[in-house]
């Protein structure tokens, strides 16, 4: 395996002294050596390795800045000639663009190494250990592991490196009818056993599947959410929700929060926690976020992400956000209700364990439309029924955590990302069930 | 954007030395090698936010054992790195052979050979770094028509991609591709109200070729002028009531309404199950083929990878096999579906040349390329005249459907009421939902050629790993009866 740590290294501390003085520089690497293996029902569909790096170099000159990207191989005699060909580029062309009046300078002194070891299965052993197990069981789904860089450095001599070894086990359990649960099993290190539990719970849930599912008609449900579509409603905040330049501009669900004009429970605090190093605290202006940050405090909008630009645009402190304002490391806080008395206090009204194709369907006013995926119940009497076909829904998070919101489970449950756009993700998010009224269901 | 941008090392004798040179028991070996050059520049309220190049290379190397597929994908492009990747993909296949879902044969990878350029009059060569800047200035301060316009953006996005094919069995294919996107769009706020209003839909303008795309400065200017005027507009407009009513889509919406509710169903992936994880499944089944009457019998949509300066174009897929013109639907009865060799070969019934992937990081799997919806015979005015009431609506900004491609609701950015048999009163949050069969059977008009448009995305989602691919598609203004619309308001 490559020491891509060296590598970079090596390629910033060359590259620094070729700057000139009216010169500044950040530098930001991405990479990955993955493995995956797509199956369905329970054989392989395809599988392979995905060695990739990217480096990115941002030039800034006289209050203009330019990129450019190039690929990371980790092999020095390789990389340097690009990099050095990429700094060129930028100095012919820099001088052709506008001034950016929000243009962050890198500064400050902060310098972080965090890499987390594990201990996966090899390449060749993936398949033998994963499938065995789904012998009989018309299953779907990805294994994807593998170790993942993070790295930035900068002509102020910040420097940080994150590393990590992960894994997701992200599957799908069917009913010969076509119904099914979802699983997933995540971590550093590949346990049989603990895979074995997920899975065991996965087919226990799979077996409440086989009775003939109940159409239900459009209308408003009490409903509970289980953690993984509670992470999927939170995470719509990355998209037109917590940032502060998307409230500035008028592109915000939140924008009714921050206005005062609407209202959400008292019950409803989210935070962004960084304390469990799932990923990077380090941003791409080499800043570092603090390990806690709360965003919503008792219903209240309490903090934005605020990225240095937006902070340098309004001259507003910043709260080390990205520069595109994402969550990315969220805590929903937990309730009061025992998960174990979950159905009792929903009675009669529907569970749902996931959700799928999440959009704003009115974003000024908060409003999400989607549908209910997988394991979902119609329940009675605190008793699970039937699974339901799956409903279109149409409600605005002002009314599901505003005055809505019945109850958060005292437990939590970390809902790993599982995505893979361009490299793997990392993290996920911390969040509790969620027992609501009056839900819209609209087809 | 400039000269040095289309720098191109061209790798097919590194390809084939390396080849040449592997001593493995495989039953076949494929290498595809991707070189990108991306520019985005874009622009807010006047001041630059994004001038990025990103150069990205790299090689899928494919090796089939036993009649399984394991790959390796690499960016060391030396022969070193080929051939260590090719042991990788070998152990690999070796690995899982086993527990295949399919023993496939060699002839699934056809020999072939050949070239594709896409048709560029207007060189990505011909505008500088400044000159792009000083467009994306322009656009910005456009669209500033009044002081309600809180945000102003714009952006311009060029790809110019090589991909090069070569296999143990004899094939050598290159294509050359040049693509250009062009964005821009407003947000006017007055209090509460928030609207926003784009060039036809979030990055919908997309096409092969050069800046010819970019039209006559006088039109973009008009076009400019007109997004900003109607979003403020769209701050005193009525909100869309709630009624099922005759619906009309202007080929902006149509793109969205067939990538969603005919492309994605009629994926062959989909159906066999191989998507139900991620993307979902289908409410299509292999018996449809050839049977189900998908919509109203003037619905008839191609796949079509010929049509010059759509976004999707090409001559070979990403398995080598040749691309064509072909019926999906015809007068509205399901003839073939969106599969690959590999999915044809499983399922049994036809499809197109759809194995694509999104660069040479990821194996191809099933895919659209330019889905069309065939023009009819009604001018836009023609059409309009027949409705005594109805909604038209303009430009996508909200999408959603379920996983099997059948409950879906979609959103617009602006939509005018029509009141015998001519357009009327604007309205905003414009929204309709319904069943993919149930809209398609309500299609009762359909306009003419010169209503017909090309638009595309280049972000289309699907796959395990993730992956994000071009797609194009051409419509022109259709009518649906009985469609339930509704408007906003939380």
């Amino acid at each position: 395996m490559q020491d891509w740590e060296m590598t970079f290294n090596q390629l910033i501390d060359a590259l620094l002294p070729q700057l000139n003085d009216d010169e500044d520089i950040q530098v930001l690497l991405i990479a990955e050596d993955s493995h995956f293996t797509r199956f369905n029902q329970a054989k392989v569909r395809q599988t392979g390795t995905v060695v990739n790096g990217s480096l990115a170099l941002m030039l800034m000159v006289n209050q203009r800045l330019a990129s450019e990207s190039i690929s990371f191989t980790g092999e020095k005699e390789s990389d340097w000639p690009r990099l050095m060909a990429a700094l060129q580029h930028l100095r012919e062309e820099i001088p052709q663009l506008p001034e950016d009046p929000y243009l962050v300078i890198p500064h400050g002194d902060e310098q972080s190494r965090d890499v987390y070891s594990g201990e996966l299965l090899t390449p060749a052993t993936v398949v033998p250990n994963v499938l065995p197990q789904l012998a009989g069981l018309d299953a779907a789904g990805l294994y994807a592991g593998g170790r993942s860089v993070q790295a930035y450095a900068d002509s102020s001599n910040q420097r940080h490196w994150f590393e990590t070894t992960t894994f997701t086990l992200d599957y799908s359990l069917f009913t010969a009818e076509g119904q099914a649960v979802k699983g997933t099993y995540a971590g550093r290190t590949w346990e049989n056993a603990l895979y074995a539990d997920t899975l065991a719970a996965s087919k226990a849930l799979l077996g409440r599947m086989q009775k003939p599912s109940k159409p239900l008609e459009r209308g408003q449900y009490r409903t509970y959410f289980a953690p993984a579509a509670v992470a999927d409603l939170v995470n719509m905040l990355s998209w037109g929700g917590i940032g502060e330049a998307s409230i500035r501009r008028g592109g915000s669900a939140l924008g009714p929060l921050q206005r005062q004009e609407r209202t959400l429970s008292t019950q409803v605090h989210l935070l962004e926690d960084f304390s469990h190093g799932q990923v990077s605290r380090f941003n791409q202006y080499g800043e570092l976020a603090p390990l806690s940050m709360p965003l919503i405090k008792a219903g209240k909008l309490v903090n934005t992400l605020v990225s240095a630009r937006t902070a340098k645009e309004y001259d507003i402190p910043s709260t080390f956000a990205e520069s595109g304002e994402y969550l990315r490391s969220p805590v929903l806080a937990p309730g009061t209700l025992p998960i174990n008395e979950a159905l009792k206090a929903l009675g009669t009204g529907l569970y749902v364990s996931n959700l799928h194709y999440l959009n704003w369907s009115d974003r000024p006013n908060g409003r999400i439309t989607g549908m209910t995926r997988y394991a979902c119940f119609w329940v009675e009497g605190g008793e699970i029924v039937a699974p339901i076909e799956n409903l279109r829904f149409d409600e605005s998070l002002y009314n599901f955590w505003g005055e809505d919101l019945i109850a958060l489970t005292q437990e939590t449950t970390f809902v790993p990302e599982v995505g893979s756009y361009g490299y793997r993700d990392l993290g996920g998010a911390l969040v509790p069930g969620m027992l609501v009224d009056k839900f819209t269901y609209t087809l | 954007m400039t000269a040095t941008s289309l720098r191109t090392t061209d790798p097919s004798d590194l390809l084939q030395q390396v080849l040449d040179s592997l001593d493995l028991p495989a039953d076949w070996i494929g290498m595809r090698v991707v070189q990108e050059d991306r520019r985005q520049r874009s622009q807010r309220d006047g001041h630059p936010e994004r001038n990025r190049r990103s150069l990205d290379q790299g090689a899928m190397v494919e090796v089939m054992v036993n009649g399984q597929v394991g790959y390796a994908a690499t960016n060391r492009l030396s022969p070193e790195g080929l051939r260590e990747a090719a042991v990788i993909a070998f152990q690999q296949a070796k690995a899982a052979a086993p527990w295949k879902i399919y023993a496939f044969q060699p002839t699934i990878r056809p020999q072939v050979a050949g070239r594709y350029q896409s048709p560029v009059r207007d060189s990505l060569d011909t505008l500088q770094p400044r000159d792009v800047n000083d467009m994306l200035a322009r656009i910005c301060h456009g669209l500033k028509v009044s002081d309600k316009i809180v945000q102003a953006k714009a952006s311009a996005g060029t790809q110019v991609i090589d991909t090069w094919l070569a296999s143990t069995s004899g094939s050598q294919v290159h294509q050359h591709f040049s693509f250009l996107t062009i964005d821009f769009g407003a947000t006017a706020q007055d209090g509460p109200v928030v609207q926003t209003r784009t060039y036809n839909g979030a990055s919908a303008r997309c096409y092969q070729g050069g800046w010819e795309h970019l039209g006559q400065s006088d039109a973009l200017a008009a076009s400019v002028q007109r997004v900003g005027e109607q979003a403020v507009e769209l701050l005193t407009a009525e909100e869309c009531p709630a009624i099922a009513t005759t619906l009309v889509l202007a080929p902006d919406q149509m793109m969205l309404q067939i990538h969603e509710s005919i492309g994605h169903p009629l994926e062959l992936d989909r159906i066999l199950g191989d998507e139900r994880n991620y993307a979902g499944g289908s409410f299509v089944k292999p018996k449809d083929f050839g049977t189900l009457q998908y919509g109203s019998k003037l619905l008839n949509v191609t796949f079509d990878p010929t049509v010059d300066h759509e976004f999707a174009s090409y001559a070979f897929d990403d398995t080598g096999v040749m691309a064509e013109r072909q019926y999906l639907i015809r007068n509205g009865v399901l003839e073939r579906g969106l599969g690959s060799s590999e999915s044809q070969v499983r399922l049994g019934v036809p499809g197109v040349a759809c194995a694509r992937a999104t660069s040479w990081d990821r194996p191809p799997i099933d895919r659209m390329a330019n889905i069309n919806l065939e023009p009819g015979d009604r001018t836009f005015s023609d059409l309009i005249s027949t409705i005594e009431d109805g909604v038209y609506m303009e430009a996508n900004r909200s999408w959603s459907i379920d996983d099997q491609r059948y409950k879906f609701q979609f959103g617009c950015e602006y939509a005018q009421r029509i009141r015998h048999g001519q357009l009327a009163e604007t309205l905003r949050n414009p929204n309709y939902r319904a069943t993919t069969s149930q809209f398609w059977h309500s299609l009762t008009q359909v306009g003419n050629q010169d209503t017909w448009q090309t638009f595309g995305t280049p972000y289309c989602g699907k796959g395990e790993p993730n992956q994000v691919i071009h797609v194009g598609h051409g419509a022109p203004v259709c009518a649906f009866a009985n469609i339930e619309v509704f408007g906003g308001a939380g």
